[in-house]
Parts: structure tokens; C-alpha cells; sequence
């Protein structure tokens, strides 16, 4: 009879202590920054690797999903007459909520994933050994500046994300709604907010963080052989994935409950 | 010096290390033997701090492994892995020169180049393969690649698990005669696992042999063929039958 409780005790248990590992794993990756030296060479790749190769995914993903975002609200504004907002709520929605997240997410599947594989690769070949045996801290040289360039390229990524979705929403408005092009443009620009723009950088920085940050934790915990870096990449993902959202939850609750 | 106090080291229920008790002498060459799976790697891990000890004391040269600054032990210390444990990232010469591009012990790029490309040369290594990637080379080239870079920055102790596994006979000789050099040139104390039996008897200034979990036998190499020890005469002579089974 107790027995599903046991377990749902047991799971929030385990959940609680994995979340607990993550805020240690954090704290120590972060005290790097304060420590000398710093792999500036290894920043740099990460930042290219990162931010630079992640571009034409988010392009991608964000002119499709502004795209269809105007049609969905056209039509569902069709229904009491509300076509015209189409420009408005296309802005609002790409920079609060859909361009932070779905470039989050992306980031989650495509930088997650390859720091989470490399990092256990590296930890079942020894490599994370070798690097301890030549005095060469891991955290400080794998984890830090992968959080680092993800944390500081993710804003811009989203920024990116942002204005390709509402330039989908652009062309689909102009090209198949019959909206008049330069007072689409005029409307978008009146309608955002500095508070709008703000929210989805800080978002970025956080999905940013969050996402290359549990990358290096499930890669740095991976068990032996290539079971164990399947199950590192399978989780962190996953991890990250959900990180991701809850953090989304709670920063719009911040930015805009008010 | 190095020593080993009733050392145990385990995984879950697989207690590896029951006990190890070892002293390898300054400016040495120990050569560990024993059978596959018996803990020699562990046993070097252990003093390198790469796993931890469930009970018993480590020290290098008088003071407790995990009572002093690992930053300045591991200084002192090089290591060849058993793998290798090349990093897939990095052409070879920067590989072997990890140590001399980041860290206490930078310096320019053209001289920790150079520095590389010497101590691949005494490794028997061109240097054509200098800019190549580890997955590009040999297996045994990639160990002779992770043991230019345990030696390049001049350590005090170097551990080598294996260095002539996989090598062809002369290429095992090369090497043999490497570590020889190191320890009777410069002075360095090593601490070289090994299976092959003519490795041991031209590198060996003591030997150990580690068994079920401690140290079955330790004396100078010379005395290896007068020892008694059943075990040990098994061993030595790869002689199927004996006090130990093949199947553990
Ligand atoms: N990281 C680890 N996690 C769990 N078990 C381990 C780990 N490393 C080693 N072992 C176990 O410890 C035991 C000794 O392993 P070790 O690698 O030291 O053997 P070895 O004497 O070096 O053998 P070989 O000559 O084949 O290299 C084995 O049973 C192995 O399964
Ligand atoms: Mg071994």
C-alpha cells in the first residue's frame, strides 16, 4: 500500500540530491572564474563552436515558427474580427517567449549534446586523467569556457532568433495576409518594449548557461564505455531540456507578473 | 621516495587493493608485475590521487599525498596511461607539449614546439607526424606519443603502465633503453607496469609483484630468477600450471 509513495518519495529524493549535485557542480565551476589561469584559446573555440555554428540552426528555426505564428493568429484572430494585431502579437510572442525558447531548446539538442558526448568521451579514454595529471584542472579547461561562451553568445543568438522570426511573421503578412509593408514594420517596432527586449537577452543568458553547463556536468559523470556516453548525452539533453523550460516559467513570471 | 602503508583501494564490493605495502627508492626503476586485472593500474592511480584510497598512507618523499598541495605533487610527477589518453582535440606535438603551452610552465609556442619535437625524436617519432591527429596514428604510435608527453616537462617520478605493449621488438628495445637512460641520467624515479619479461629485465632495478591484492614479492631484478616464490617463478617463466589458475 505504501509502496507508490515510497517510490514518488524515493524519485523526489533522487531528484533533490541530482539538483543538489548540479548547485555544487555550478559553484565550482564558477570559482575557476576568479582562479587564474584562464584558457583564453579554449574560450575562443567555444565561442565559434557555439555561437557561430549554431546560427544557421536558430535562423532556421525562427523564420519558420514566425512564419507560422502569423498565420495561426491570423486566423484565430479572424474569429472576433482581430486580424490586424498579427504584427503585434507576432513581436511580442517571438521576443518574449518563442525566441528564447525554441533557440534554448535548439541549443539544448546541438550544444548540449556535443559537449556531453565529448566531455564523457574524453572521461572513459582518460582523457580527463591525463589532464589532471598535467596539472591541468578540467573544470577550469572543459567546463568554464564552454559556460562561459555559451552564457555570453546565447543573447546574441536569441537576438538573432528574434528578428528572423518577426521577419517570418514579416514576410508571411506581407506576401500572403495583404498587410501593407511599412506599417507592419511601424507596428512591431511601436508594439515591443525595452522590458520585451531586455527579457528575451536575459533569457538567452540563462538558457545559455544552463544549457552548456549540464553538458559539462553529465559528461564530467558519465560512467565507463560507449553505454555510458550514450546515457551522459541522453540525459543531459534532456536535463537541459527541462531546466530550460522551468527556468522560462520562472523568468516570465519576473519579468512580467507585475 | 614513494611509499605505499597498507593501502586498499575499492570498487563497490571489488576491493582491488587489500593491503599494499611498497617502497620505491629515489632515482630508481620499479617494475610492478602481475596478472591482467590484478590492480597494477590502480595501484599507480592511486598515488597519482586519480582514485581514491578507501584506507592506508601514500607518501612521496616523506610528506602524505593527501596532506600537501596537489598542484605542486603533480608537477613533479609524469604519467603514461595504459590507453594513452591522447587528447583527440590536439595535433600530436601539442599533445606533448600540454604542459609547456598553458599554465606555471608556459613558454613561447615555437619553443614548446621545439621542446616536442626532441622528445618525439627520442620516442622514435618523425617529425612529419608532429601536426597530425592522435586518431590518425597507430596504436603504438599513440603510446609513444603519450610517453613523449609524460617525460616532456622533465618530472622528478614517472609512471609508465605498459610502455612497450603493443610495440614491435626493436621499438621495445628503443623505449626500453629511453626509460634506462632517464633513470640513470637524470636521476628520475619510475614506476613502469609491464607484462613483457625482457622489458623487465632491461629496465628493472627492483621489482614488485602485485597478487590478490598486495604485494606477493618485492626485491632488486637480479635476484628475480633465484627468488623462491612459487608465485612468482609461475609468473616469470609463463608457466600455465602452477600455484595460480588462469581463470580469475
Ligand atoms: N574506474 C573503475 N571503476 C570500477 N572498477 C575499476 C575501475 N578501474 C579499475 N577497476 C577494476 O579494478 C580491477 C583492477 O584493474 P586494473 O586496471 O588496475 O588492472 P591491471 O592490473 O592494470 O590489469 P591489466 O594488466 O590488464 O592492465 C579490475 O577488476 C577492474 O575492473
Ligand atoms: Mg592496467
Amino acid at each position: 500500500m505504501t509502496a507508490p509513495l515510497a517510490q514518488i518519495g524515493a524519485a523526489t529524493l533522487g531528484g533533490l540530491a541530482a539538483l543538489g549535485r548540479l548547485v555544487l557542480f555550478t559553484a565550482q565551476t564558477l570559482s575557476h572564474l576568479v582562479r587564474p589561469p584562464f584558457y583564453g584559446r579554449e574560450f575562443g573555440a567555444a565561442l565559434v563552436q557555439i555561437g557561430f555554428f549554431s546560427l544557421p540552426v536558430v535562423g532556421l528555426t525562427a523564420l519558420f515558427t514566425g512564419g507560422a505564428l502569423a498565420l495561426q493568429i491570423y486566423a484565430g484572430g479572424a474569429r472576433f474580427s482581430a486580424e490586424a494585431v498579427v504584427p503585434q502579437i507576432v513581436a511580442i510572442g517571438m521576443v518574449r517567449e518563442l525566441g528564447p525558447v525554441l533557440v534554448g531548446l535548439m541549443i539544448a539538442a546541438r550544444v548540449t549534446s556535443s559537449i556531453a558526448a565529448e566531455i564523457a568521451t574524453m572521461k572513459v579514454t582518460e582523457q580527463i586523467d591525463a589532464l589532471v595529471t598535467l596539472s591541468t584542472d578540467p573544470l577550469k579547461y572543459l567546463a568554464l569556457p564552454r559556460v562561459l561562451a555559451a552564457t555570453l553568445v546565447m543573447p546574441v543568438l536569441v537576438a538573432v532568433g528574434d528578428i528572423i522570426g518577426i521577419f517570418g511573421g514579416y514576410l508571411v503578412g506581407t506576401q500572403r495576409l495583404g498587410f501593407n509593408a511599412a506599417a507592419y514594420l511601424q507596428n512591431t517596432a511601436d508594439f515591443l518594449t525595452v522590458t520585451d527586449i531586455l527579457s528575451s537577452l536575459v533569457k538567452g543568458a540563462v538558457f545559455g548557461f544552463i544549457a552548456a553547463l549540464v553538458g559539462c556536468y553529465y559528461g564530467m559523470h558519465s560512467t565507463r564505455g560507449a553505454m555510458g556516453v550514450g546515457q551522459a548525452t541522453k540525459s543531459g539533453v534532456v536535463a537541459a531540456a527541462v531546466l530550460i523550460l522551468a527556468a522560462n516559467f520562472i523568468l516570465t513570471e519576473a519579468f512580467f507578473s507585475a | 621516495m614513494i611509499t605505499l602503508e597498507n593501502v586498499h583501494t575499492s570498487f563497490g564490493p571489488n576491493k582491488v587493493l587489500r593491503g599494499v605495502n611498497l617502497t620505491v627508492g629515489k632515482g630508481r626503476s620499479m617494475v610492478v608485475i602481475g596478472g591482467s586485472g590484478t590492480g597494477k593500474s590502480v595501484l599507480i592511480k592511486s598515488v597519482l590521487g586519480l582514485v581514491a584510497t578507501d584506507r592506508g598512507t601514500i607518501t612521496v618523499d616523506g610528506t602524505d599525498i593527501t596532506r600537501t598541495d596537489r598542484d605542486v605533487l603533480l608537477a613533479r610527477f609524469g604519467m603514461l596511461f595504459q590507453g594513452a589518453a591522447l587528447f583527440d582535440s590536439l595535433p600530436v606535438w601539442q599533445n606533448v607539449a600540454f604542459r609547456l603551452l598553458r599554465g606555471a610552465l608556459k613558454r613561447p609556442r615555437a619553443e614548446a614546439r621545439a621542446i616536442a619535437l626532441d622528445k618525439l625524436r627520442r620516442v622514435g617519432l618523425s617529425a612529419d607526424v608532429a601536426d597530425r591527429l592522435p586518431a590518425e596514428l597507430s596504436g603504438g604510435m599513440q603510446k609513444r606519443v603519450g610517453l613523449a608527453r609524460a617525460i616532456c616537462a622533465d618530472p622528478e617520478i614517472i609512471f609508465f603502465d605498459e610502455p612497450t605493449t603493443g610495440l614491435d621488438p626493436i621499438m621495445a628495445g628503443v623505449i626500453n633503453d629511453l626509460i634506462r637512460d632517464i633513470v640513470t641520467d637524470l636521476g628520475v624515479t619510475a614506476i613502469t607496469i609491464t607484462h613483457d619479461m625482457s622489458s623487465v629485465r632491461a629496465i628493472a632495478d627492483d621489482v614488485a609483484m602485485l597478487h590478490d591484492g598486495i604485494i606477493r614479492w618485492t626485491g632488486p631484478g637480479a635476484a628475480l630468477d633465484t627468488a623462491d616464490d612459487p608465485y612468482l617463478q609461475q609468473f616469470i617463466n609463463g608457466r600455465s600450471t602452477g600455484p595460480m589458475t588462469a581463470i580469475r
